[in-house]
């Protein structure tokens, strides 16, 4: 019983970083800085609040959230393709806008600077401690095929090699008629939609969009993707394992074996490691950061 | 390149124009008459349903009872608030009173600069000197300091008094000295009524992210009642609603924190362990009207009704007539001065 208690409450922590991850890696893979994840996280977060609330329906709330994350997506896409910002920039801009329009924009329909009315969600309202009682959320499902389905998308489709080329080198695909830009804006739109789900599950398992929520867990995906190497398997598996550390944390933390602050620090510890070459090679897409004339 | 450079000069020139409009009479304080009272919000500003809006609701009263004329200003990020605090300073309010903990290091500077307005300070983080004493605040500036242990004695007397159950959980926001108050006042309330009882006891992180992160709230949660606790109390910001969406779920109980939460959950908030901040922000503004402010540290106890707990028409169904009567004894006590209430673990 615990151990199955363990993996529902670990599954559950990891979802959103699942989602986000897969933004992440997307938008990596075709050499756009991902710095963004925590923006688009929050906007799909108040998106999905925002339809719930007006109908009724958590699955309006999915599609609203995800018009949120593609909206932010845009903004992130234009401005580092079209314009060719500074795109660690133009992430930090975008998660502070993030943040201040969410704010506003609950002000403006809940007359609250702090949370959002009760809004519906999925699964029964009372599962009691029933530990499957989760696996009742589509987004659940969704959040653990995203990896895999990705992993295809990009290692076994045409418009994967064009991801994957030009975030290596898109000189040598612009010369093969790749059109570099179309398929980066579409990466990093994507990026902001799978993104967003992250935050939609988030709300709908809260039934209520508060200020801040998503409270950085978009960086810690954007720690996975790089320590899984920008392979969409490995950072879902690095998502899981990060969660996992999470849920050690809340089940351990009652008994003080360790200090929180210390688990707090794990996926950035493994970052750093895999990032330093410890374990095996880490190369980031060659093109990363890099727009293309 | 020549026209950018000219129209960013422009800017230029116009931005530090703008800089000299307002505080045209900053240094001289215009003088006023009547009771004006200038109030800067902290982060979030009105609607937060907990400290600013405990802070409206005491100005407007002293507006409707003492005649108070009330400025509100609701900075954004970071530097405003300073800016806030020195726009009502210089207007020459009798009052400013700076909603937060926050607000400590710019109201003391501010305190310096203008010695004939008097300041407040909802929450004011008190400095402890080398000698390990506190540190007094200017003569001009009001610390306005809440026992949130007290009341945190007292809710965590009813959650074991309710919860039968051997074990009672408690759920922080950040790791901090300030949320250790409510812990250890937590923990001695439940000792007290029931010695062998065992209080969970954790925090929903190390970074002020930890106050606003109702996903690991509803997690921690999930996790105590799963252990056999059957009332949490959670001093953790709107990290506490994701505890409330676990109470739900699980059919249990949870303690709300610093206003009456009872709405964020019906049926499944016990109660909530409220700080009158309102009552502050009255009395300092009462003190004003009445010439006798001073500066120095206030703090507000059960005995000045500064803290306390919810028993009204929507929890009363919860809380058990010998429940309820045991906790006002406890109350008597802590007032009385029988019962010390420890503030630190």
């Amino acid at each position: 019983m615990t151990a199955l208690l363990f993996l529902a409450q670990t599954v559950r922590i990891a979802i959103p970083y699942l989602f986000a991850a897969a933004g992440g890696a997307i938008a990596e893979r075709a050499g756009v800085i991902s710095l963004t994840l925590e923006g688009f996280m929050l906007g799909g977060a108040f998106g999905a609040v925002l339809g719930a609330h007006y109908t009724g329906s958590p699955w309006v709330g999915i599609i609203t959230g995800i018009a949120a994350g593609l909206l932010l997506g845009s903004i992130h896409a234009v401005s580092s393709i079209r314009f060719k910002a500074d795109q660690v920039v133009v992430g930090v801009a975008i998660n502070l806008f993030a943040v201040g329009i969410t704010r506003f924009f609950l002000q403006l329909a809940f007359e609250s600077s702090s949370n959002s009315p009760r809004v519906a969600g999925f699964g029964s309202e009372t599962s009691g401690g029933n530990a499957a009682a989760f696996l009742d959320n589509p987004l659940v499902w969704l959040g653990l095929a995203v990896m895999p389905v990705l992993a295809y998308v990009i290692n076994k489709t045409r418009f994967g090699l064009r991801v994957r080329a030009v975030g290596e080198h898109p000189q040598a695909a612009a010369s093969v008629g790749v059109p570099v830009n179309r398929v980066r804006y579409i990466a990093v739109i994507a990026s902001g939609a799978l993104a967003a789900l992250g935050g939609v599950y988030l709300a709908l398992d809260q039934h209520q969009f508060t200020d801040s929520m998503t409270a950085g867990r978009g960086f810690i995906a954007l720690a996975a993707v790089i320590f899984g190497r920008w392979d969409p398997v490995r950072a879902g598996i690095a998502c899981l394992l990060f969660a996992a550390a999470e849920t050690l944390q809340i089940q351990l933390q009652a008994a003080q074996i360790i200090p929180s602050q210390f688990v707090a620090m794990i996926p950035y510890v493994l970052t750093i490691v895999a990032v330093a070459g410890v374990v095996g090679r880490s190369t980031p897409p060659t093109a990363l950061g890099k727009t293309s004339e | 390149m020549r026209k950018l450079s000219v129209f960013i000069g422009a800017l230029l020139a116009v931005h530090v124009a703008l800089l000299f409009v307002h505080p045209a009479g900053a240094a001289v304080p215009t003088v006023r008459d009547g009771l004006d009272i200038g109030v800067v919000f902290d982060l979030g500003g009105r609607g937060d349903k907990s400290f600013n809006d405990g802070a409206y609701i005491g100005a407007e009263r002293a507006a409707k009872q003492l005649g108070a004329r009330i400025r509100y200003v609701e900075p954004g990020e970071g530097s405003d608030r300073e800016a806030g605090l020195r726009l009502l300073a210089a207007e020459g309010m009798k009052l400013v009173i700076g909603v937060g903990f926050i607000f400590t290091d710019d109201l003391t500077a501010l305190a310096q600069e203008y010695p004939g307005v008097a300041f407040a300070g909802v929450d004011f983080a008190v400095t402890v000197g080398a000698d390990g004493n506190p540190e007094p605040p200017p003569n001009n500036l009001a610390a306005l300091k809440f026992r949130e242990e007290q009341g945190s004695f007292l809710v965590g007397a009813i959650a074991a008094l309710v919860g039968n159950s051997k074990k009672v959980g408690f759920v922080g926001g950040m790791d901090s000295p300030l949320i250790h108050k409510f812990e250890a006042g937590y923990r001695a309330g439940v000792k007290e009524v029931c010695p062998e009882c065992e209080v969970l006891v954790q925090y929903a992180g190390v970074t002020p992210d930890a106050f606003r992160n109702p996903g690991r709230g509803k997690e921690l949660a999930l996790s105590q009642y799963q252990q056999g606790v059957n009332v949490i109390y959670h001093a953790s910001g709107s990290t506490g609603l994701g505890v409330f969406e676990a109470a739900r779920t699980m059919n249990k109980l949870a303690i709300g924190v610093d206003a009456d939460q009872y709405h964020e959950a019906p049926g499944h908030v016990l109660t909530s362990m409220v700080k009158r901040v309102d009552n502050a922000v009255f009395d300092a503004i009462l003190r004003v009207k009445e010439h006798r402010f001073a500066g120095g540290i206030y703090n507000f106890g059960l005995a000045e009704d500064g803290v306390g707990y919810v028993y009204d028409e929507h929890n009363r169904a919860l809380i058990p007539d010998d429940v309820r009567a045991r906790v006002e004894a406890l109350k008597a006590e802590i007032i009385a001065g029988r019962i010390a209430v420890p503030s630190s673990r």
